[in-house]
């Protein structure tokens, strides 16, 4: 049997919800990582709940990209599919490569599974000749693990829960990985439950030896570890990077953490994250509908708590009202879009950009907000804690932008220590009037936030609200003059947090040159690896990604001009596009995305050899 | 002299704002009782917020010489849910009106009550829309030609504190603008309740609803159609305290005293929700003949956990039992791995 050196391989291990695909994908992703390979995942959840099993609308997938090179992305197309039925195959035969090796469990092939995935009568894919052009290994996985259980005393349906194990034990043989991790982790799973680790641990190893032992010629690859930075790594989710991120600046500020929000997908991991976090004083509040939960964050921030409220797109458009209240007494607080395909209920477990233009501009009368968006899954726990940081600094409510594709992505994350987090310097107002003197709310500092005075301050009592107020009192005042001037001091504020945040940096590529592309948030990974590609072939192109999306970066602008051309990649309609042109003045042109899905690399790269040609 | 021995007086909760109400509006009285009554509880100023919601009834923050919040529309009860969950040693306050608290802030109420945060509602209910000049409200009759209902309200109102106590509200009460002792009492009697604070104002708008709560407010008519419910004490009521409540079963009945023994009429417990249950439910409109008394006082009080008390203890807890977290194991998490 010949191993074969890979420098980077995509597999998909896809199967019915019930399956247990997502806890294989992430064990392999463990012990990918563990080895020192680096790694992207990506999990791929049906729409509903309980879809029916064995169709097309209930099949769960794990997708996850690991190589001995430098890994962006959870990977474009496939070098391996594991499939455990028909629909799965169905699913997603299309983005196999060709050559690429097709694992099935057989069983799942049986009519009442075909039927189930709408293959035409008496056709079985894997008998018909249609999968020529991969390597086919047909497992009757069922039937083995039963056989390795039959002495356990387990129920078939317990004996058949097992069956990923059998998977996953088998995928270890052929990228010859240790068992170690995932006995560790059936042993802490199910420690209550000592006949189930061995039953688990039984049909893991026989998944490894099956590999092993069979006649059939079986391929096996050799991937190394990747040449990644020293250090000490976890993987990490975007979502729970978020909520890290969150507590972090809670913990560097000083401040007790309120988190308001209503269940929504892909927002919710958040809340379930945070709430698992009380000992750090962390208070999560399921409020009864999204205007609950940014409002009571509001009153939590009044009161001098961190106040954070997440949604997604759906939840956000109901909190615009109160955004503008949070913008008008201006307080700090944090929102969290968790970006998913839209518009109205759209299509909730799928990925999108296209709440850009709503975090910018969707609110009514002038009301900017500053925006963060993160671009990968480690980066949303910077990403979180920056949205904190100009909320507290700038006394302005922020938005945090993450989206579906790299909240629910994983990835290596080489972590900080805490104390190399800059601190979050916060002081509320005291009461230093002199007699007779007035104190003044509105009254702001050189970066144009005002006092931050909570209630319990004595002296310091006052009144705020949406109504328009006067200058520095903060009396309700309707005179003209007034509301322009503050319409025009409250703009300013936001624009000159310009001057507070890091000048905008290029990832690759020359500072002048043919074509810059321009991204912001989750298309990171494509770009950085079309981008790597395109410039190792000799292309002359750059690659800048945008975190701060309102205010931009002061050299942005300028960056932009050493460009002859810029391209703007976006999972959706043309949002970035929009602002910069209008900013800018430049003719940039876009690459449109909007299949709920992330650019794969190659897209990118076509667009750029188009471009420069 | 230190600060604990300065005592304030109405006047010290008074702000330098223009009160901006129409003449003759009940919103002014009840002010005044809100200012006479602070200092009476012994809590200092900066130990109170006011948060409301919009309408007339809402500007009274700008009013009161506290820490205070005019929020948005309906929202006022979820301001002051997450202000009490971040900060339980606050006093806090909210004020809104019929529409604000039952239209659209509805679905807040039911949960702001259903949670019992240790808060105060004093919902101002005019029957009307007053900043929106005129339109009716959730609380309106049946029938009532308002702008928006030229030909007659065609919505079946609530009736709010029946409402309030469906959502398992743990102190619920009446009171009005023209009776200011009374006022006082329930505001106090709100205060020392520990939980949500339900109490309803009738409000006279006099220049979209003029006289709606008429028949419980003016002299020649107040005694034979109020029930002034006071604890442990029977359901009197009538020109001459003449006319009791009697329970038939569960069916209320007005008997006259001349013929019926007072000991034999409807004792009022706060503690019993069943008897509260019939009290909210005592809603005739005064204009119909035979009609009930409408109940003013304190109906229903209990005793039940607060939100942000349980929120403190699981935190609490959770240091008990885990430590206080500590940021870099956080980071961390359980697995890591070292190049
Ligand atoms: C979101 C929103 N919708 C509508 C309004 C307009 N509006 C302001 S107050 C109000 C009704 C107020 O009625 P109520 O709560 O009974 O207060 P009152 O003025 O009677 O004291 C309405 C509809 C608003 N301010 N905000
Ligand atoms: S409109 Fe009615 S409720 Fe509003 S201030 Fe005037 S009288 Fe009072
Ligand atoms: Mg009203």
């Amino acid at each position: 049997m010949k191993t074969e050196i890979k420098s980077d391989v995509v597999i998909l291990f896809a199967g019915d919800s019930g399956d247990g695909i997502q806890l294989t994908g992430s064990q392999f992703t463990t012990t990918a990582a563990l080895f020192g390979n680096d790694i992207s995942t990506f999990p791929n959840f049906p729409a509903e709940i309980r879809a029916p099993q064995g169709t097309i609308a209930g099949v769960s997938g794990f997708q996850l990209h690991f190589g001995s090179v430098e890994i962006f992305t959870a990977g474009d197309a496939y070098d391996v599919l594991v499939v455990m039925n028909a629909a799965a195959l169905k699913a997603n035969i299309k983005q196999l490569k060709p050559g690429g090796i097709i694992v099935a469990n057989s069983d799942g092939f049986d009519p009442k599974n075909l039927k189930l995935a709408k293959y035409p009568d008496g056709v079985n894919p894997l008998k018909d000749g249609s999968l020529e052009k991969f390597k086919v290994y047909e497992i009757d996985v069922t039937k083995i693990t039963r056989i390795a259980l039959a002495d356990s005393g387990l129920g078939t349906k317990e004996m058949d829960r097992s069956k990923n194990m059998f998977v996953l034990g088998y995928i270890y043989w052929m990228y010859n990985r240790s068992l170690d991790n995932s006995i560790e982790f059936l042993k802490e799973q199910f420690k209550k439950r000592p006949e189930l680790i061995d039953a688990n641990v039984k049909v893991l190893k026989a998944g490894f030896n099956y590999g092993d032992t069979v006649e059939a010629p079986m391929h096996r690859f050799e991937v190394k570890p990747a040449p990644v930075a020293k250090g000490t790594y976890r993987s990490i989710m975007g979502n729970q990077a978020a909520a890290l991120g969150l507590v972090a600046a809670a913990q560097k500020s000083g401040l007790t953490l309120f988190y308001g929000t209503y269940p929504i997908t892909p927002a919710s991991d958040i809340l379930h994250e945070l709430s698992k976090h009380k000992n750090f004083g962390v208070k999560t509040f399921q409020a009864e509908d999204e205007i609950a939960a940014i409002t009571s964050s509001i009153g939590a921030s009044f009161g001098g708590a961190l106040g954070v409220t997440a949604s997604s797109g759906p939840g956000i458009a109901l909190k615009g009202e109160a955004i503008g209240l949070a913008f008008m007494l201006e307080i700090p607080l944090v929102i969290v879009n968790v970006q998913r395909g839209g518009p109205s209920t759209g299509l909730p477990t799928k990925t999108e950009q296209a709440d850009l233009l709503q975090a910018l501009y969707g609110r009514n009368g002038e009301a900017p907000v500053p925006v963060v968006a993160s671009y990968t899954p480690s980066d949303c726990f910077y990403g979180a804690f920056e949205a904190c940081r100009l909320a507290l600094e700038f006394m302005t409510p922020v938005f945090f932008l993450s989206d579906g594709y790299i909240a629910n992505g994983s990835e290596p994350w080489k972590f900080p220590a805490a104390a190399d987090l800059p601190e979050l310097k916060v002081s509320f107002a005291k009461n230093e009037l002199k007699e007779g003197e007035a104190f003044l709310p509105y009254k702001r500092n050189e970066k144009l936030a005002r006092p931050w005075a909570i209630p319990g301050t004595k002296g310091l009592e006052h009144r705020v609200g949406g109504i328009e107020k006067e200058n520095e009192t903060g009396n309700i005042s309707y005179d003209p003059d007034n509301h322009e001037l503050m319409v025009k001091l409250r703009q300013e504020k936001v624009d000159r947090i310009a001057d507070y945040i890091p000048l905008q940096t290029l990832d690759n590529g020359n500072e002048k040159g043919k074509l810059l592309i321009l991204g912001w948030g989750s298309t990171y990974g494509s770009i950085k690896t079309a981008v790597r590609d395109a410039i190792a072939e000799g292309l002359d192109v750059s690659h800048a990604q945008v975190k701060y999306l309102n205010p931009f970066p002061k050299n942005l602008g300028d960056m932009l001009k050493n460009f002859d051309k810029v391209l703007i990649p976006e999972i959706n309609n043309g949002q970035l596009i929009k602002v910069i042109r209008d900013k800018y003045f430049i003719d940039a042109k876009g690459l449109n995305k909007i299949k709920g899905m992330p650019f794969s690399s190659d897209e990118i790269k076509e667009k750029i050899k188009e471009m420069l040609k | 002299m230190t600060t604990a021995e300065i005592k304030l007086t109405a006047k010290d909760f008074v702000t330098d704002q223009e009160v901006r109400w129409c003449p003759g509006c009940g919103d002014y009285s009840i002010l005044k009782q809100v200012q006479t009554v602070m200092p009476e509880l012994g809590i200092p100023r900066e130990q109170i917020v006011f948060v409301s919601g919009i309408g007339c009834s809402s500007r009274f923050p700008y009013y009161m010489e506290t820490y205070g919040m005019h929020s948005i529309h309906g929202r006022a009860t979820a301001v002051a849910s997450g202000l009490k969950a971040a900060r339980p040693d606050l006093s806090v306050w909210i004020v809104t009106g019929d529409g604000d608290a039952l239209s659209i802030g509805g679905n807040h109420l039911m949960h702001l009550l259903r949670r019992n945060f240790d808060v105060n509602v004093l919902m101002f209910n005019n029957e009307i829309y007053g900043l929106t000049k005129g339109q009716y409200s959730p609380a309106s009759p049946f029938g009532k030609v308002t702008k928006s209902t030229p030909m007659g309200s065609i919505d079946h109102p609530f009736n709010p504190l029946a409402l309030c106590l469906g959502a398992d509200s743990t102190f619920i009460a009446r009171s009005m603008d023209r009776d200011p002792i009374h006022l006082r009492e329930v505001l106090k009697r709100a205060n020392a309740h520990k939980g949500t604070s339900m109490v309803e104002i009738y409000q006279n708008c006099n220049v979209f609803n003029d006289g709606a709560f008429e028949v419980f407010t003016e002299k020649a008519t107040k005694k034979l159609n109020t029930l002034m419910v006071e604890q442990a004490k029977p359901l009197v009521f009538g020109a001459n305290s003449d006319k009791g409540i009697k329970l038939d079963g569960f069916k209320p009945v007005v008997v006259d005293l001349a013929d019926v023994s007072v000991n034999e009429l409807w004792i009022h417990d706060e503690k019993d929700q069943v008897k509260a249950s019939i009290l909210v439910r005592l809603f005739d409109a005064p204009s119909d003949e035979n009609t009930l008394p409408r109940p003013f006082g304190v109906f229903y009080t209990e005793d039940r956990f607060c939100y942000e008390t349980e929120m403190n203890a699981q935190i609490a807890h959770a240091i008990e039992t885990k430590g206080a977290g500590d940021l870099d194991d956080l980071i961390r998490g359980k697995n890591t791995w070292t190049i």
